[in-house]
């Protein structure tokens, strides 16, 4: 059976290579379901959960933003950071999680309500994947 | 003649200030493998990057996007990585020159230009100076990480799509070499340079789909190229950094070993010239008694 090879890479270093059956990720206008030999794309991606599945089983990863890049059965995931479910901190992604919220409720100017939300998201996006492992 | 004590002091401090510079320099050649490291890390995702952006600017359509597009440079801005300490033999001060002479030169009025400052050697040069600094950054750890500075990029960006500047420069220390550093200044806004290509790269572009649209891709997708050679070159910098003071740090410890080879010499002499009047000293007084 053809696999894909996928690999994510952050400005940090790659976080990831290996090969898989499948790939689920959300792109800015919907999911996004990349199996073998798909047409070459390229998409960018929201603060959300990579699926990458092989043998029935899921791993997932939490993307902070980026782009998916598929060409040849590889995909490439070009992310501003990435994190394995072993890589995230729970404790920090909790407080990171309620100190964005206390952020928005006092509302001060436009700049630091968006990356108050950003922050927000990204927080939940994490605690996402730990939950539902 | 210094006496033979004031040497032996100088031969003692100069040992201690040794010890010093050589452990210094040992942190440093640890850290500068550290630096290396991360910048080898970041090549894979600043090729794929430039291979995409390449990809999307080289295809036949014509984007009207502001980021690729020159306008009248009423405005330029100077992005200034310098260190935050300094024993690093040239690092900063070679770099701030070459900044203080380039907007000199090129600038008759602070409003022509800012500058965006990254350490605290930088800033407090150019705060002598009475020069505008729009953003700066102290405290860069000594292996940043993305997130670390990902705010002062992103900031640098909007403030060119804000058009509060039409211009954006980068200065900064290329790495070449242990032994070798090379103060670079690289254009990064607006994005330039993709033209030379054009012909080599035409077939490869026109297979990809772009989900949704090129446009659109663009725009998301061109903040975070230049956000990625802004952090590009602050690894390069930091490596560099690494390599200066470890170059400074050896020079400083070869020197302290010379120094204390000649004081040991002049010690020794001096002790010989004591040991010898002594016993002259003591012949004549005998035979002044005979």
């Amino acid at each position: 059976m053809k696999t894909l090879t996928v690999s994510v890479v952050t400005p940090d270093g790659p976080i990831l290579e290996d090969t898989f059956e499948m790939v689920v990720c959300k792109a800015e206008n919907g999911e996004l379901g990349i199996l073998p030999n798909h047409t070459p794309i390229i998409a960018p991606l929201v603060i959300s959960a990579a699926r990458l599945k092989r043998d029935g089983k899921t791993v997932k990863i939490a993307i902070n933003g980026g782009f998916v890049e598929v060409n040849d059965n590889k995909v490439t995931i070009l992310a501003q950071s990435a994190e394995t479910p072993g890589n995230i901190d729970v404790q920090r992604a909790r407080k990171a999680k309620e100190r964005a919220e206390r952020r928005l409720k006092t509302k001060k100017d436009d700049i630091d309500f968006r990356r108050a939300e950003y922050a927000l998201r990204r927080a939940i996006n994490r605690l996402d994947i730990i939950d539902e492992r | 003649m210094a006496s033979l004590r004031d040497i032996q002091n100088r031969i003692g401090s100069t040992k201690k200030t040794k010890q010093i510079t050589n452990a210094m320099h040992m942190v440093s050649a640890s850290k500068l493998s550290k630096a290396e490291q991360n910048a080898t890390s970041f090549v894979p995702y600043s090729e794929k990057m430039q291979e995409i952006v390449k990809h999307i600017a080289l295809s036949n359509e014509t984007f009207e996007h502001p980021m690729l597009k020159p306008r009248e440079v009423k405005k330029t801005a100077y992005f200034v990585i310098t260190s935050d300490r300094g024993l690093a033999g040239p690092f900063n001060s070679g770099i701030l020159r070459k900044v203080y002479r380039m907007i000199h030169e090129k600038h008759q009025s602070p409003e022509e230009y800012t500058i965006i400052v990254v350490g605290r050697m930088g800033r407090d040069f150019f705060r002598q100076r009475n020069m505008p600094i729009t953003n700066e950054f102290i405290g860069l750890s000594d292996q940043p990480v993305f997130s670390d500075i990902q705010d002062l990029t992103q900031e640098s960006v909007q403030l060119y799509i804000d058009q509060e500047i039409d211009e954006l420069n980068i200065v900064y220390n290329h790495f070449i070499s242990a032994i070798s550093q090379e103060v670079v200044t690289k254009k990064v806004l607006p994005l330039t340079g993709f033209d030379e290509e054009e012909q080599e790269d035409v077939n490869s572009n026109s297979e990809y789909e772009f989900e949704p649209s090129k446009a659109e891709i663009l725009e998301s997708l061109l903040p975070q190229y230049a956000e990625s050679l802004i952090y590009g070159a602050l690894l390069d910098s930091k490596a560099s950094e690494h390599a200066a003071r470890m170059t400074a740090m050896r020079s400083a410890t070869d020197n302290a070993n010379e120094l204390i080879d000649d004081l040991s010499l002049q010690y020794n002499r001096a002790r010989q010239a004591a040991i010898t009047q002594e016993i002259s000293e003591i012949v004549s007084g005998a035979a002044a008694q005979e």
